[in-house]
């Protein structure tokens, strides 16, 4: 403590002999800008409306003309703020805002300098600086220090940095096996291998798709009221699998911006799309559909320009920026390329289009089962087909013969007919037309004698004709006609008609709901009806009426037929039909036979293609061995089918193919449109590239052009963000001119420039960072450096943090050897207390708690319903608006989640129980538990201190078995049975209590 | 040394660092090391967490409860009595005190709608004569204790975004609502329990769909430990409150020493002054585990006061359930109390279901606000009881079958009232025009609400800020006016 102290003062007298601040140049971006946007761009900046005079102090002509170059003294901007007259005084006393003696003395040395001006940090070109060393962030990361008087700390130990590169990479800690090949590793390269080791585990697409689903506010439900389930997780799966395969960072944004838009997208580019679409929907009863759409627009366009730009664009939906040069106008140019979605902003479907359907795993091994039996039986109709080909001729003959001697049927023709409501005439051939009134319903009479003996049945030919509509089979507005009853009388002389009941009626086509058989039944409305999916009714359609007993006719008898059109819909009438008779018993439908015959009579070489096709398909179907294997096919094909609609729905992309225009909204209401506005992106940024048009693609490849500084710099940030806790630019968020400068503006610029030119390799960014000496640093802090820089902005030591919640759930079921090592898949709902979505949706909701390994699944996979997020879950994104900032903080109720959670309480009795099968000494047990949950052995002073514990619970224990027994009774997997139940407990609750040590929780 | 103060001494500790720090170095330094003063992250007092410089003034309140009525009560029923509107019972709304609003879709143009008198009888209460209907006679009982806003109005013809907007400032989800930015501001004076707790309730049977949505207690960019805490109406009142089946507090007790010891080894070797806190967090959870049962325990409470708050006291999860433990929460320091209770949408159950409403929540409303009173809490309590909007006058529904009327979303007038420290009991402030549709005199929006609000606790409005994207967010967004008038 005493020569901490000692050394403390030293440096500080060192660092007060530094020199001064004043002799250093004042750089007007990284020192001035901030003081001019935090005090005065409120009246005097970008904001046109609340601009309080014409002075401007974001533009260097107005700015100059309030200061005088090298005269602080003389210069208006520095006498007002240093003015007390309240008068005089800026900013005026009733802003609330007033600038320090240091900012004001900065501002006078600012202007004694020269007063030069400078673009802000973030905007400048990017200019990547030489240098020869080794490793450019260690020398970039050292100058600094050095300038500080400061060095790097001692590279941290071996499984402090195993254990570190395994949390930050994978997110898991590191198994048994893992550390004792990386302590065994004697290679000079060892550690480069472990880290490439751990960059190539697919458990590093999980850790790293964590952030970007917070960002890309990716949940399982809408939110708001209804709270729907939607199915967005095949994306989610995407992510990871992005991420794992190291697709280079711009064609994974392009795709995800604008993925539908690329020249044949694969369903993968389009998936990649669903990131746009993981905005709430509110479906709640009320809502105006365009209110609705405007919010989903205004999110898709802040989620971009915060993930992409780091810009706060969401300042501009109600007016120009306060600070930024950003205006209204720009935000609603920037809405534009979003705008042109199909979504209507109606009702609170979590599958609303444009969806893409997507086979989870079941299903996709359920498809390829289907497919290969498919191609099976497929392959052998291909060979069933081969020998029927064989056997054509013969075949062709025997059926032309067989055709000509069964055609059987006879035309009738009516002596008397007659229509309700139309004209009836008669032709020849014995067909009948109406013509004249076009009734909504209509009913027709044909009586006639017939030459028969018997009749076994009738024929309802319906056929074309011109004057019908679309030269088509009625007058209808579809063409289509409901023949609503078919019936037949026998009329002797001197008797009643007497009915002749027919026993079934066929047709050669049947329109669904609409059978012929409809045309006999009781149902007075119910018909025979023929329009067919395609909308065609120009074919002519027949049915076939049997008799239920064979009719004979005597000389003097008629037959009649009543045929009644009496269904809801309007002119369904029959257009033109004729009746014809057979004696033979059981007639099949003569259509197709007519064509058939036709086509076989024809000469082979003159015959249509839908000739041979017919004669083709006839062959072949009356062949058994090859109608069993159509219907094989027909079967596995409409399995696929149902499958198919069991798919989960992705929400994508698309954009209407008729532009929307795109109006300022007037304090972003969707209802008070002002001025029109086009694609196009902020006037203060390089515009898009002419001669293009613009659209979300043009949008995401200027995101990446090199006209563009701002991705490269904000995208590299949240890497190392990852690695460090804070970024090089602290506000991840916010890189305009009231975000913070970077605390390593050259490194920042090299590592920028390294990403884009290396192809936006994410892993050689990582390994670059985690190959440095500053990474490997030790955690350890000195007084010194935590008085110096508490926040560790210099990086003179490692960064030690908390791991977030769901990093440390899945670490503990890592470290218990439950982890479930299963990636992808539908989300699963884990433990949580009884009643929590019950109590949040007042019972609309049921919890249901999966079983077996969906228990033990990652963090990544749990079910995420937004309107009650998983309460395992804490100080994490709350995944209803982009976030690409995580807080770290500390309350009691995050110590009561990992003391008693059943997730932790289960996973520490597996641990303990895997261990204790070993039959270990109790120090010995005590070293494989430590070496699973924080990668090292205990320390001596450590020991007794966990002993001590473990004795005591064993008394506790041994004295009362209920409890031993409802201990080990939490969470749902058994208890290992050959073990004692009291060392089990014990030893349970000493691995609670070191999974809940400040080291097990943190990343060191 | 208990792990609580030594942590209090890391932070002073800390605190002096970072403060030194600001005066050395050079320029680059300096503006990397001062920047998170410049970048608004002030450091909070060691002791309470809260901000320095905050009270700005003399608070007159030390704490909220705070009694959310979800669903908009429907102000011309109960508070806001207009003769002229019963007398015009059944017929068409004047065009004139309708043009140009917007309704909910429910309603779409509102031309045409029919006036609909006051359900029950209204009468003036009191030595205030406060005008407050039969549907609430324990509240009307207290009327001199109460201070009436009869001119509230809001921007949201929704639910969740009117519910937002008064607890947060904002119809969009996501910014900090009112108790997380006091618990920021303010900081907190208990150990054992969450500043900030909401418990939520709804009658039994009702048909009403409303849900309570995580964020009407959200503490949006600000560090999510200001969020509010949800005592739950089954279970542990607190998610993971209860040790495991079969671990007794005493074992408990014995490995938190046992973690504080290692831990305190850990903070000897690192020097990171985080590892403070993890020990004093754990040292807390302990003290809640003991703190929240003690709360929840009825035990204690006389009969009489038990019979005061009326039926369904006993069962968890009631509204009069919750009111008594608000009352026991602001005797144990708790800052932020707020209560939520769903079911005032009537569109269509006006002569039904709203019986219910008023039923399960009239009686412990007024009980709430006359025990704190006989404690003599009253006087630096703040008692604020109002839905998130009001009903309309006209009509929703068909006029000629009574069994269904209803009334739908009206943001242009509503009642809220309040009472306790530092307001003027007895008070109707604000008038509405003589059929309750629009304010016409005295309108007190949402942001003065809050705003007022914030100055009885000793904020300033304008000053309780966050800098989130660049630019210094507070509740009152860039508006809020301190309705002084009802000030006492």
């Amino acid at each position: 403590m005493n020569s901490n102290f000692s050394i403390t003062l030293l440096l500080f007298c060192f660092a007060l002999s530094k020199p001064s601040v004043a002799e250093e140049p004042v750089d007007f971006a990284r020192d001035i800008q901030p003081i001019l946007a935090e005090n005065c761009y409120f009246c005097h900046g970008p904001d046109a409306k609340q601009r309080a005079s014409d002075l401007r102090l974001d533009i260097e002509e107005d700015a100059k003309q309030s200061i005088i170059a090298g005269d602080a003294n003389s210069s208006e901007l520095y006498s007002r703020i240093r003015s007390d007259d309240p008068d005089e005084q800026m900013p005026p006393p009733d802003s609330h805002r007033s600038l320090t003696p240091d900012q004001i003395s900065l501002i006078q040395k600012w202007i004694d300098q020269g007063g030069k001006w400078g673009q802000h940090w973030a905007y400048k070109p990017i200019v990547k600086p030489v240098i020869e060393a080794r490793n450019a962030i260690d020398f970039f990361v050292q100058q600094q220090l050095h300038q500080q008087g400061l060095e790097f700390s001692p590279i941290a130990d071996r499984r402090t940095l195993l254990r570190r590169v395994s949390l930050d990479l994978t997110g898991l800690p590191p198994t048994v096996e893992q550390i004792n090949t990386f302590l065994a590793d004697t290679s000079p390269d060892a550690y480069q291998q472990m880290v490439e080791r751990m960059l190539q585990s697919p458990a590093y697409g999980e850790r790293m798709a964590w952030d970007w689903l917070d960002s890309a506010r990716y949940a399982d439900t809408n939110g708001y009221q209804g709270d729907n389930e939607r199915t967005m997780w095949p994306w989610r799966d995407w992510v990871i699998g992005a991420f794992n395969d190291n697709l280079p960072f711009d064609q994974f944004s392009k795709w995800q911006i604008a993925g539908d838009l690329l020249t044949n997208p694969t369903e993968e580019q389009i998936l990649a799309t669903g990131f746009n679409r993981n905005h709430p929907i509110n479906g709640e009863g009320g809502r105006i559909p365009e209110e609705n759409r405007i919010d989903y627009v205004m999110d898709m366009t802040e989620t971009t320009g915060t993930v992409w730009l780091s810009l706060t664009f969401n300042c501009c939906r109600c007016h120009d920026h306060k600070y930024d040069q950003l205006t209204q106008d720009d935000y609603y140019s920037l809405f534009a390329f979003f705008n042109q979605t199909p979504v209507t902003g109606a009702g609170g479907n979590a599958q609303t289009a444009p969806v893409l359907s997507v086979p989870d795993q079941p299903q996709r091994l359920q498809l390829a089962k289907l497919k290969n039996e498919l191609s099976k039986f497929e392959s052998e109709q291909k060979r069933l087909i081969g020998a029927l080909n064989q056997k054509q001729n013969d075949w062709e003959l025997a059926q032309t013969k067989q055709l000509q001697e069964t055609d059987t049927w006879s035309v009738w023709h009516p002596e008397s007919y007659s229509a309700q409501k139309a004209d009836l005439a008669y032709s020849n051939d014995g067909s009948l037309l109406t013509s004249g009134a076009n009734p909504a319903n209509d009913n027709y009479e044909l009586t006639g004698k017939s030459d028969l003996a018997t009749i076994q049945a009738i024929r309802l030919e319906t056929l074309k004709h011109a004057s019908m509509t679309a030269g088509g089979l009625a007058r209808s507005n579809s063409s289509n006609f409901v023949l609503t009853d078919f019936a037949a009388y026998l009329i002797e002389p001197g008797k009643p008609p007497t009915r002749l009941p027919f026993k079934k009626a066929q047709a050669d086509y049947e329109q669904t709901g609409h059978g012929a058989q409809l045309a006999i039944d009781a149902n007075a409305q119910s018909g025979w009806a023929v329009l067919a999916p395609d909308k065609n009714v120009q074919r002519e359609r027949e049915a076939i009426f049997s008799f239920e007993k064979p009719v004979t006719l005597s000389p003097n008898a008629k037959i009649k037929f009543v045929l009644k059109h009496e269904s809801i819909y309007e002119k369904h009438n029959i257009g033109r039909l004729r009746i014809s008779l057979t004696e033979q018993k059981n007639p099949t439908l003569a259509g197709d036979t007519k064509q058939l015959l036709a086509a076989l009579q024809q000469p082979n070489d003159s015959r249509s293609p839908a000739q041979l096709k017919l004669i083709q398909q006839k062959h072949f179907e009356s062949d058994t061995d090859y109608q069993t294997q159509a219907t094989k096919i027909d079967s596995i094909n409409s399995q696929i089918k149902t499958l198919a609609k069991g798919y989960p729905k992705v929400m994508v992309m698309a954009d209407s193919p008729k532009l929307r225009k795109t109006y300022r909204l007037n304090r972003g209401s969707y209802e008070d449109p002002l001025n029109e506005v086009s694609m196009r992106v902020p006037e203060m940024l390089a515009a898009l590239p002419e001669n293009i048009t613009p659209n979300r693609l043009a949008l995401a490849n200027w995101l990446f052009s090199v006209d563009n500084p701002l991705t490269p710099r904000v995208s590299i940030n949240r890497i190392w963000a990852k690695f460090f806790n804070t970024g090089l630019v602290k506000t991840l968020e916010d890189f305009g001119v009231q975000g913070e400068p970077p605390s390593h503006p050259k490194l920042l610029d090299w590592l920028a420039a390294e990403y884009r030119d290396c192809g936006w390799d994410t892993k050689h960014m990582i390994r670059l960072i985690l190959n440095s000496r500053t990474y490997r640093q030790s955690s350890h802090t000195s007084s010194h450096l935590l008085e110096l820089d508490p926040d560790n902005r210099l990086l003179a030591r490692a960064s030690r943090f908390r791991i977030p919640s769901w990093m440390i759930r899945d670490y503990a079921l890592a470290s218990s050897g439950r982890l479930v090592r299963k990636i992808g898949g539908r989300p699963v709902n884990s433990y949580q207390p009884k009643g929590v979505w019950e109590e949040a949706s007042f019972g609309k909701k049921t919890y249901r708690q999966d079983s077996g390994d969906a228990l033990y699944r990652r963090s990544i996979y749990t079910f995420w319903r937004r309107i009650a997020a998983p309460t395992m879950i804490f100080d994490n994104a709350d995944r209803m608006t982009c976030s690409v900032i995580s807080y770290r903080t500390n309350t009691p109720l995050h110590a009561l989640n990992t003391l008693n959670n059943t997730t932790y309480v289960e996973a520490a009795r597996l641990l303990a129980s895997s261990v204790l099968k070993e039959k270990l000494t109790d120090q010995e047990t005590l070293d494989k538990i430590y070496q699973r949950i924080v990668t090292r052995l205990p320390r001596e002073k450590e020991i007794p201190i966990l002993l001590a514990g473990l004795a005591h619970d064993r008394q506790q224990f041994a004295a009362n078995n209920d409890n031993v027994i409802s201990f080990l009774g939490v969470g749902d997997s058994p208890v290992e049975p050959n073990l004692d139940p009291v060392e089990l407990a014990s030893w349970t609750n000493l691995c609670i209590a070191v999974l809940n040590l400040d080291e097990s929780l943190t990343r060191q | 040394m208990n792990p609580h103060e030594q942590q209090k001494l890391h932070s002073t500790r800390r605190e002096f660092f970072g403060r030194t720090a600001n005066g050395i170095g050079s320029a680059a330094l300096a503006s990397l090391l001062n920047r998170s003063t410049l970048a608004g992250e002030r450091r909070p007092d060691p002791r309470t967490g809260g901000l320095p410089g905050i009270p700005h003034f003399a608070p007159k309140a030390k704490r909220v409860i705070a009694l959310i009525q979800n669903g908009g009560p429907s102000h011309a029923d109960l508070f806001d009595w207009k003769p002229k509107l019963a007398q015009m019972h059944g017929q068409p709304v004047p065009e004139e005190f309708v043009a140009g609003k917007r309704f909910s879709t429910m309603t779409g143009k509102p031309d045409g709608k029919l006036m609909l008198a006051p359900i029950e009888p209204f009468h003036q209460r009191g030595n205030s004569g406060a005008w407050v209907s039969d549907m609430l006679p324990y509240t009307a009982s207290i009327a001199d204790e109460l201070t009436f806003l009869k001119g509230m109005h809001t921007d949201a013809v929704n639910h969740a975004p009117a519910i937002s907007f008064l607890l947060s400032g904002a119809q969009i989800p996501g910014r900090p609502t009112l108790g997380s930015w006091m618990n920021y501001g303010l900081g907190s004076e208990v150990d054992d329990l969450p500043n900030f707790i909401v418990m939520t309730s709804v009658s039994k049977n009702t048909t009403c769909g409303q849900i309570f949505y995580d964020f009407y207690w959200g503490s949006g960019f600000l560090p999510s430990k200001h969020q509010g805490v949800k005592f739950r109406g089954s279970g542990d009142p607190v998610l993971y409150l209860s040790n495991p089946d079969g671990i007794t507090r005493e074992m408990r007790r014995g490995w938190l020493d046992n973690i504080a010891r290692l831990n305190q080894m850990q903070l000897e070797e690192f020097g990171d002054p985080e590892i403070a806190t993890r020990i004093a967090q754990y040292e807390m959870a302990f003290q809640m585990q003991a703190s929240v049962p003690e709360l929840t325990d009825l035990s204690d409470e006389p009969r009489a006061i038990l019979d005061m708050y009326g039926p369904g006291v006993e069962e968890p999860g009631s509204f009069a359930h919750n009111c008594l433990m608000a009352r026991r929460l602001a005797e144990r320091g708790v800052s932020f109390t707020q209560l939520m209770h769903a079911g005032w949408d009537q569109h269509r159950s006006l002569t039904t279901e709203f019986y219910t409403q008023c039923r399960d929540t009239d009686q412990a409303s007024a009980a709430l606000v006359m025990d704190l009173k006989q404690r003599g809490m009253l006087d630096d309590t703040l008692v604020v009881w109002s839905g998130e909007f009001g009903r309309t006058p006209f009509i929703q529904g068909d006029i000629n079958n009574r069994k269904q009327w209803g009334r739908d979303h009206h943001p242009y007038a509503y009642t809220t009232w309040m009472a306790g420290g530092g307001l003027k009991p007895g008070l109707s402030y604000g008038e509405t025009d003589e059929l309750a549709m629009n304010v016409a005199s005295d309108g007190v929006h949402i942001h003065d609400l809050q705003a007022t609000l914030l100055h009885l606790l000793g904020i300033n409005h304008e000053e309780l800020t966050y800098r989130f994207q660049g630019r210094q967010f507070r509740l009152t967004d860039v508006h809020g006016r301190v309705v002084q008038e009802i000030l006492a």
